[in-house]
Order: C-alpha cells, then sequence, then structure tokens
C-alpha cells in the first residue's frame, strides 16, 4: 500500500483521514499515486495540479524520504520506501499567508 | 412568520445568520469550509434550500460547494461520497475550462496586463454566482480571469459562455487591483435570453441572446485612468444593481462615479450628486421603491475607508442625485474597514432589510431601510459577500 499525507484542508474537503491508503500497481510513480487518489477523492481534482496541464498547483510540493520531489518528473518512480510502503508520500502546503 | 437567512462569504469561512422577519435576534453557524476563502453565496430562486457556494484558496484553487438543505450540510456538486472502487468518477464540479472550440477559438484572445503588455486568460476564481431565476439546477458563475460560465446541471459542470471573451474587445480588458474578474451577473426577470454582466477593469456587457452574443454598455462612462477617458471598454465598474420590477433601468457604482442608465445600459448619465465622495464599491436597490438606492462611500481608490473615519450609508430616494446620510447605528469614529462590491443585500420583507458587511468582520442590518443600523455579527473574518434570503 502506498502512503500518502495531504494537508489539513484538502484531508477536510475530502473527508480522508491523517493518512490515506492507496493500492497501486507498479511502476509507482507520482503520476499514478496523483490518478489513485483523485480518483478514490473526486473532489480533490484540481487542488493539487491543474485541471487541463496537470501541472503542480504552485503553493503545492510533494516530499518524500526526506527529498523535495517536486520538480521530478511525474513519470519517474518514486523512491523505493515510498512504493513498499515504509515512507509516506507528503503533498504540503506552503507555509505562508494571512 | 417571514424569515431571513443572510448567507456571508468571508476570507477564512462561511457563515450563515438567521432571524425571523423582525430581525433582532440572531442565529450565526459557521464557519463553513474553515480557513477557506469564500467569496460569494447565493440561493437559488426556486428552491431556497439549494445554495451555491464558491470557496477558494491560492494554495488549493477552485471549490464548488452546495447544499440542499438551507446551508447545514455541503458537499461538492456530484461529488457527495467516495465513488465505489471502479465507478466512474462524477465530473469535476470545479473544473472552469476556457472555451477553445474551433468554431469559437476567437474567443481564446490575450488581454492586457498591467504593463500593457498582452496576457494569456488563466482561471483563477470564481467571484461571483447567479442561479437562474426558473431553473433550480441552472446556474452562473462569473470568474477571474473575466468569463461567464453556466452548469446546467446543478453545478456539476460548467460550460463557458464564449461570446463574451469572443465579441473582439478583449484584448482591451485589463485586471484591476483584485484581478481581472467578471463580479456581476443580473438575470433579468422579464426576459429570460437578457443577461448584464460586469467586469474589472472591462466595463459592463449585455447579451439580449441568452449569452451567445454580447455588446460593450459602457457609453456615457468617463474613466481618467485609461488612455481615452470615454473608451468602450476599460472602464472599471465596480457594481452594478437592478430592480426586479424595472429590469431597463440600471444603477452602476464605477471606481469613481455612481452612475445610472434608464436604456438597459445603452447610456449613463452620472447621479453622484451631493454624495461627498462617489468612490465605492457596493450598490443596491430597496426591494419595493425602485428609486431608492444605496451605496456606501469610500474615500477614495488610494484610501479605501470611510470618510473621517465614520461608517455611513448613503440613499437617493430619487434615484441619485439627492443621497442622504444615514448614521442611526453606524460607527461614528475610528472606523477604517471597507465594504466590497458584493458585500450588500436586501431582504424583501415589507420592511425592507438592508445589509452590508465589512472587511472589519462586522455585518450590518436595518430592518427599516436604512433609518437605523446595528451589527449582527461583530468580530468574522474579513466579509468578502454578503446574499440575503427572504424565507415564507
Amino acid at each position: 500500500m502506498i502512503r500518502v499525507e495531504i494537508p489539513y484542508h484538502l484531508r477536510k474537503l475530502s473527508g480522508a483521514g491523517t493518512e490515506i491508503l492507496l493500492d497501486i500497481a507498479a511502476p509507482i510513480t507520482l503520476r499514478a499515486v496523483l490518478d489513485a487518489l483523485e480518483a478514490r477523492y473526486p473532489m480533490l481534482r484540481g487542488t493539487i495540479r491543474d485541471h487541463v496541464t496537470l501541472e503542480r498547483r504552485p503553493f503545492l510540493r510533494f516530499f518524500a524520504c526526506g527529498q523535495d520531489l517536486s520538480h521530478d518528473s511525474p513519470d519517474a518512480p518514486l523512491p523505493e520506501p515510498v512504493a513498499s510502503g515504509t515512507e509516506p508520500l507528503l503533498i504540503i502546503g506552503a507555509i505562508a499567508g494571512g | 412568520m417571514s424569515r431571513v437567512r443572510v448567507l456571508a462569504g468571508t476570507k477564512k469561512g462561511a457563515f450563515i445568520l438567521e432571524a425571523d422577519g423582525k430581525r433582532e435576534n440572531w442565529e450565526v453557524s459557521g464557519p463553513h469550509f474553515a480557513g477557506w476563502e469564500i467569496y460569494h453565496m447565493k440561493g437559488s430562486p426556486v428552491d431556497p434550500n439549494r445554495i451555491y457556494a464558491s470557496q477558494t484558496s491560492s494554495w488549493f484553487g477552485q471549490v464548488i460547494q452546495r447544499s440542499d438543505d438551507g446551508g447545514k450540510t455541503w458537499a461538492t456538486p456530484g461529488g457527495e461520497g467516495v465513488p465505489a472502487p471502479g465507478a466512474m468518477p462524477p465530473p469535476p464540479s470545479n473544473k472552469f475550462t476556457y472555451d477553445a472550440s474551433p468554431e469559437t477559438g476567437k474567443a481564446l484572445t490575450t488581454h492586457q496586463w498591467y504593463d500593457g503588455t498582452q496576457h494569456p486568460w488563466e482561471f483563477k476564481r470564481v467571484w461571483h454566482l447567479e442561479p437562474s431565476l426558473t431553473d433550480r439546477e441552472a446556474v452562473f458563475a462569473g470568474v477571474e480571469d473575466a468569463a461567464l460560465f453556466k452548469s446546467a446541471d446543478g453545478g456539476q459542470s460548467w460550460q463557458e459562455l464564449s461570446g463574451l471573451r469572443g465579441h473582439g474587445t478583449g484584448p482591451h480588458w485589463q485586471p484591476g487591483a483584485g484581478g481581472m474578474c467578471l463580479h456581476t451577473v443580473i438575470l433579468d426577470p422579464s426576459n429570460p435570453d437578457r443577461i448584464y454582466i460586469a467586469i474589472s477593469a472591462a466595463g459592463a456587457f449585455r447579451t439580449d441572446d441568452g449569452g451567445q452574443t454580447w455588446k460593450p454598455i459602457n457609453k456615457g462612462l468617463y474613466s481618467k485612468y485609461i488612455p481615452d477617458p470615454s473608451a468602450e471598454v476599460g472602464h472599471c465598474v465596480h457594481h452594478v444593481a437592478m430592480h426586479p420590477n424595472r429590469p431597463g433601468v440600471l444603477f452602476m457604482q464605477k471606481h469613481w462615479h455612481v452612475m445610472r442608465s434608464d436604456d438597459a445600459g445603452d447610456n449613463w448619465t452620472k447621479v453622484s450628486g451631493n454624495l461627498p465622495t462617489d468612490f465605492g464599491f457596493v450598490i443596491d436597490v430597496h426591494a419595493h421603491e425602485p428609486e431608492t438606492v444605496y451605496v456606501v462611500p469610500i474615500k477614495s481608490d488610494s484610501e479605501h475607508y470611510p470618510l473621517d473615519g465614520k461608517l455611513r450609508v448613503y440613499r437617493s430616494r430619487t434615484g441619485g442625485n439627492e443621497w442622504e446620510e444615514l448614521a442611526n447605528g453606524l460607527p461614528e469614529k475610528d472606523c477604517y474597514v471597507n465594504v466590497l462590491r458584493d458585500a450588500m443585500a436586501i431582504d424583501n420583507l415589507d420592511d425592507c432589510g438592508v445589509y452590508f458587511g465589512t472587511t472589519g468582520g462586522q455585518v450590518y442590518v436595518s430592518p427599516d431601510g436604512g433609518d437605523t443600523w446595528s451589527a449582527i455579527v461583530h468580530d468574522l473574518p474579513a466579509v468578502l459577500s454578503v446574499e440575503v434570503q427572504t424565507l415564507k
């Protein structure tokens, strides 16, 4: 199972818990995780990546295993600990704003 | 006994304020969608328990919310539950895609950027939701960057009425300080094919064929901040109001100047008269007196607060030009809030109620047409919009 953590406001919007478990077939990529996440929680479509371009929204980042994956290709394999479920993929909102 | 339900959108959530017809004792619920900006909420005239809300965030983009029980519970249209494994997901209710079809591709022009260069249209948020007067499932959305969308399925999916951007003047539209927003949508109750909209900073537009074709209706507007002050487009219209019994008469609060049209927007006349300043954002019309108009004068475009720290509503009973100050119950000093363009509303009770919200978090009510005022709430987040429903 892939473990995903999303920001508080998206947890409230989706009704998802603190950690979401997704069953995804290999290869485990960022695109595959986001596709599965949005299929399970359709209300999240457009809130993490743009509807049309599928680009990451500017104030969000993707972290895992102590690395910033935000600028990696969405089709690159995620780190093995994420693929094996040892570590979560963290979707983080920028700490900013009033 | 009749009741009223006030829908207040704020910078950090939505609040619903309810009272009976006396409008003295209020029940407050919220925040709904805590932490999100709620640009606008509005109920369906066909089914008052159907309320649409624009929930938006610089982080997470646009979300459309809908309630079918008067605001007690909410869901994204079509996304009420998590779909069963393998089930087809519902259409995304927050997908606002500008029309790029070959037939109307000319709509995909660029618009003017702050520095005068051309800039592509980019969807940012929904500023205003206007439910149909006759169809519970139909609702219009005015968005930034400026365009008009319509949903025919209760907000589940949206299609642009691209004739507005496609009529030719789009490259001359430009964003105001708040962005290039389509903030006003007025449906003519006597003519289902006639819609008025307004954009900052482009001006007002009208369709007479249900949204297929549009014309600018800005003749008579004068704006010193654009190269040609009397240009066909480019005016920073802040809000427009209409009385439903006289749909050809419009009142406008422009950046500067309060304006009036008696011919469905074809020609405008300045009716600022004796206002102490004619800068402002809101404007609205009394429910039973089509010549009674309300504005909240703001000091200037550089200082967005009331003159001398005194919050005042001004009322004209003559359709403009002659204005009286309404101060009873409003702050007499040290008040430096703003009243944003969609933050005034009027109820339909016999003693017409007037409401407005401030960036200081107050929502004021006058149950007697403006003679006396009191704060329903004092300490909400900055109020972005106020609507009221009169419930039988």
